[in-house]
């Protein structure tokens, strides 16, 4: 290749693209330069220069301006007098470098004595002890003995909270600022920095909280030292202590691969998730997860899981053996014949969700996703983003269209690859920067790095669409914005379309859905890797259910399950959510936890977390991953599939039911022709990724994010496979008039399983009702004031906040938080809660 | 073949006239070398406080895998141990254990120490693992019991130095 560039190191040749960095030159031959502060991630800084090499370069004879050869033929090098840090030193041609001299080892031993003349030593009670690259390095390179007194060491507070999730233990940094870098460059959430000089500098958090970030945690990952440690392992166990279990986060629609570290608790004598780590998939999650993934897994081993199965008798619901239940369910199912519904939550697994429409289907009854809010599955299975594809890879070619969602709240790894396509500010060869458009009523995190921000109104979301359209076909437009983003459309080569359904009812989802397909198919960007659609789900596996052939339940829930005599919901929980259900029904409910649905059910049946099963979802990016069991199942918990699978037998659908959950995804695989040619053993197929996490140099020391359980399979859609699907036209609707209430996203929600993670309720977020100042004074209601909106027949209390950034004559209010669920955006009316009660 | 039997009385015969070295345990009881690795102890200093900071490097070098360790956070209001890590749970199951002191050994602060005591019996598995409870010495004359409650930031060095080691 043209821009490839051979240098030597310790005698070695090897050949690197240009701009390479020489310690990644070195460990494409198996040399390990030793590092602290640069990480393959982020632009290196020079800040620890534990990584000295020796540099050399060809002498070039003044006049002639050609290198000057040796007797032997070999070029003349010119060493530098002194050593240069490699992590800082792009590869150049003719380039030599010792890394093994006296002199470089002299120099890393006197780097390791001098950080380690301010380091506690405290490895013993440590968290990153075993796994800390500090420990490793100066056992590695270290000088055996300190001319150092260790009594003279330096002492800082070793306990300062960064914020209600992370601490500090000031001796222990070593000041190479990659949580800085980290929080800054990849994060887009620059609340930290350094403060003080000398040896005195310290980590300061300067955000209120203190350390707002939704990734706060992967700086604990980072921290070559045990310098930072989360709130929620502190003390946990040690590193080598616990067993490592690969898992995939279901709380968004990105998929993160991860690890859950397990160990048996000493006092309650269960199997805890001791923390949960990223696992390293390039092409999803690379080596990052967000702070929910990382601490609302508590659920999962909370106490008040449901253990047993249960049956209504007497209007009481009494304890009761899984062969009785699963008789009356058979039998009360055949008794309805077909006058069945299944409701499905869109975080069951991907074998539950087929297994539960075979079976509900079986007997001629129906069955939905819940909350199955929001369309466009169909499309991403034909137009979605295509198999090959990695976030990662959009550069200058390329433009990024993120429509009627916050991105950050929703899907955060999401968000922050977006970020590194279109700002570059972490490591990569490529500088050249994709463009973004956002498209929203209302300002986001995302428009911070927008190239082209469009606000349109609720109800506008189609039109805006269609009209970034006609303007890449080179129309012109009226807003003179879009014309430039249809522009710059026009002239990309990869379109990345992230669809979400902020203020949207199922409906205008659909035309939303729909338009976003048309732009893509119309300017080309279907088919080939690097471009289509990904669908920005509210819920973990929903293109798992769209994939499984469910169809949303688009509506509501009393409408779905009419006069239904039989119903049955697997991890939803209607009636929590505002639903109805007929009261002369017989109710089963499939949980973890009880809710106000199991509250009413007439059988309740125990189920196991995604911790304690195996199974598959299908990423937002249509990447089917499995997950593995990490700890014993709760009670007499069985998992979703299994049950499913008991009461076919029991009905007569099957004869028996299958032996593992591979064998239903063997069956599955056959039936669904997404899905045709897939298994267990492809999923779990690794291949070898850049960055090698796992070398000798330890960028980390521990093994958790060493992936060796499966990147999983990209499933291809229609387009990929050759289809040419057809834009079809759609009607849009005009703005809303009159006060408008919508449903944001936000991440910590009040969800009832992100409630059982008690680490995180200083976090969430609270009942408040976003207005704009002139509406506000338009209703008479001030900034911290309680009100009471309602909404669609509900009423709730919220706390109004006055700010700038709400569209006017719009009510903006948290999803899953406040006590409103509602679709859409519907009239409201807010009154000051004094008035209610004076009224 | 006659002198053979008188041979054999003889035998018998002699051994009846020597001190028997049985001895009448467990009235009577034979002191042990001064360095036998018998039952462990979890040491405490003279004020009380417990040696042990939960590090777990004990239950690492178990060869038998006899240890386990869990750890918990020390506060001013709650100090178990100088420092700010302590054992919360801390369990040896007897029946595991070889009596070879590599925790003794990799212990930093000699809180576990390998005492003299062997008379370890029990009537089932569950008795053979020992808690906190049965290997934490009594508080010595002088010392608080812990949890103690002490001034703030008396207590700051990570892992304690090495005062009063035996
Ligand atoms: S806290 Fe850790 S990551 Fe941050 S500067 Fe200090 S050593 Fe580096
Ligand atoms: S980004 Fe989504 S999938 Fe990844 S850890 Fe966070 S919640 Fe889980
Ligand atoms: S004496 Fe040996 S076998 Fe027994 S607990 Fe200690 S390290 Fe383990
Ligand atoms: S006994 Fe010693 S080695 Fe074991 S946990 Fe306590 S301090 Fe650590
Ligand atoms: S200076 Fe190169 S790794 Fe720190």
């Amino acid at each position: 290749m043209a821009n490839e560039i051979t240098i030597k190191i310790d005698g070695n040749a090897v050949t690197v693209p240009a701009g390479t960095i020489v310690v990644d030159a070195a460990k494409r031959i198996g040399n390990d330069v030793p590092v602290f502060c640069y990480h393959p991630k982020m632009e290196p800084v020079g800040m620890c220069r534990v990584c000295l090499v020796e540099m050399g370069m060809p002498r070039v004879d003044r006049e002639t301006r050609q290198p000057v050869l040796k007797a032997d033929g070999t070029p003349e090098i010119d060493w530098m007098p002194k050593l240069v840090t490699g992590c800082t030193e792009r590869v150049r041609p003719g380039m030599e470098i010792r890394t093994n001299s006296e002199k470089v080892k002299t120099a890393r031993q006197e780097i390791l004595e001098f950080l380690l003349t301010s380091h506690p030593l405290d490895c013993p009670i440590c968290d990153k002890g075993g796994e800390c690259p500090l420990q490793n390095l100066t056992i590695q390179h270290g000088p055996g003995n300190s001319r150092f007194l260790v009594n003279e060491k330096f002492h800082l507070d070793k306990h300062v909270p960064l914020g209600d999730l992370i601490y500090l233990d000031r001796e222990r940094c070593i000041q190479c600022a990659r949580c800085i870098r980290f929080q800054e460059d990849l994060a887009d959430d620059p609340v930290l920095g350094f403060d003080e000089r000398g040896r005195a500098t310290q980590i300061v958090t300067f955000s209120e909280p203190g350390f707002d970030s939704y990734f706060s945690g992967n700086t604990t990952d980072i921290c070559p030292v045990g310098a930072l440690t989360t709130a929620d392992f502190r003390f946990g166990a040690r590193a080598w202590e616990m067993q490592n279990s690969a898992s995939i986060c279901n709380a968004c629609p990105v998929g993160c691969n991860t690890h859950l570290n397990t160990r048996r608790d000493g006092l309650s004598g269960n199997f805890a998730i001791k923390r949960v780590m990223p696992r390293q998939n390039e092409q999803v999650n690379e080596l990052w997860i967000c702070d929910k993934g990382r601490f609302g897994h508590h659920f999962a081993t909370s106490p008040d899981r449901l253990s047993v199965p249960q049956i209504r008798k007497k209007g009481q619901l009494v304890q009761a053996t899984w062969d009785e239940a699963l008789s009356l369910i058979a039998e009360k199912m055949q008794a309805a014949g077909s006058s069945i519904a299944g409701i499905a939550g869109e975080r069951l697994a991907n074998e539950d969700l087929f297994t539960f429409r075979k079976l509900i289907e079986g007997q001629g009854g129906k069955i939905a996703a819940f909350p199955g809010e929001m369309a466009g599955g169909d499309w991403v299975q034909q137009v979605g983003i295509a198999a090959g594809s990695n976030l990662s890879e959009l550069g200058g070619d390329s433009v990024i269209v993120v429509v009627a969602n916050d991105l950050e709240e929703s899907a955060p790894i999401w968000w922050m690859r977006v970020h590194q396509a279109v700002e570059k500010k972490g490591a990569t060869l490529d500088k050249s920067k994709a463009s973004l458009i956002v498209l929203n009523a209302r300002p986001t995190k995302a428009e911070g790095s927008a190239n082209y921000a469009i606000h349109y109104a609720y109800g506008e979301e189609t039109a805006t669409v269609q009209a970034l359209l006609r303007a890449a076909q080179g129309n012109s437009v009226e807003n003179e914005t879009l014309t430039a983003a249809g522009k710059a459309i026009a002239n990309a080569k990869n379109l990345v379309v992230f669809l979400g359904n902020e203020g949207l009812d199922y409906a205008d989802s659909a035309a939303l859905a729909q338009a976003c397909a048309n732009l893509l198919i119309e300017t080309g960007h279907v088919g080939k890797p690097n471009n289509g659609l990904i669908a920005v789900w509210n819920k973990g596996n929903t293109q798992g259910a769209w994939d499984m052939g469910l169809r949303p339940l688009a509506g509501t829930t009393a409408n779905f399950v009419g006069k239904s005599k039989f119903i049955w919901t697997a991890a939803a929980d209607p009636i929590g959510d505002k639903q109805t259900l007929p009261e002369d029904t017989f109710l089963v409910v499939s949980e973890l936890f009880e809710t106000a649905t199991s509250r009413r059910a007439d059988v309740v049946l125990p189920v196991q977390s995604f911790a304690e099963r195996e199974g598959t979802y299908t990423s937002g990016e249509r990447r089917v991953q499995r997950f593995y069991p990490a700890v014993p199942a709760r009670g007499e918990s069985r998992p979703d599939w299994l049950i499913f699978s008991h009461v076919q037998v029991r009905v007569g659908q099957i004869d028996k039911a299958p032996v593992s959950t591979s064998v239903v995804f063997s069956q599955m695989s056959k039936e669904i022709s997404l899905y045709n040619g897939l298994n267990y053993r492809a999923l779990a197929q690794t291949q070898e990724q850049f960055p090698q996490i796992m070398g000798e140099d330890k960028y980390y020391g521990g093994t958790a994010f060493e992936n060796s359980a499966g990147l999983g399979v990209q499933v291809r859609t229609s387009a990929d496979l050759g289809q040419k699907p057809a834009s079809r036209s759609v009607s849009s609707r005009s703005a809303i008039d009159g006060l408008t209430a919508v449903l944001t996203q936000k991440l910590y929600d009040r969800g009832t399983l992100l409630m059982r993670s008690y680490l995180l309720h200083p976090r969430l977020a609270l009942p408040v009702a976003h207005l704009h100042a002139e509406t506000a004074a338009m209703l008479g209601v001030a900034d911290g004031e309680d009100v009471q909106v309602q909404v669609a027949g509900q009423k709730g209390k919220y706390t109004v906040c006055v700010s700038e950034d709400t569209p006017q004559n719009v009510v903006l209010l948290p999803n899953s938080v406040g006590a409103l669920n509602f679709v859409g955006a519907q009239p409201a009316e807010v009154v000051k809660i004094a008035e209610t009660v004076g009224a | 073949m006659f002198t053979e039997i008188i041979k054999g009385l003889g035998t018998t015969i002699k051994h009846m006239f020597e001190e028997p070295i049985t001895i009448q345990y467990p009235e009577e009881r034979k002191p042990v070398a001064k360095r036998f690795k018998g039952r462990h102890e979890l040491k405490r200093y003279d004020n009380g406080l417990e040696k042990c900071i939960g590090c777990a490097l004990c239950a690492a070098a178990c060869p038998a895998d006899a240890i386990f360790v869990q750890a918990s956070e020390n506060t001013d209001e709650q100090r178990f141990s100088p420092g700010e890590r302590h054992a919360s749970v801390y369990e040896i199951n007897m029946l595991r254990c070889i009596f070879c002191g590599y925790c003794e050994d990799a212990c930093p602060t000699q809180a576990i120490v390998l005492e003299h005591d062997y008379e370890l019996a029990f009537f089932d598995r569950q008795s053979a693992i020992y808690t906190k409870k049965e290997l934490l010495v009594p508080v010595p004359d002088g010392g608080k019991p812990t949890p103690q409650q002490v001034a703030p930031g008396s207590f700051n060095w990570s892992i304690p130095p090495m005062q009063d080691a035996e």
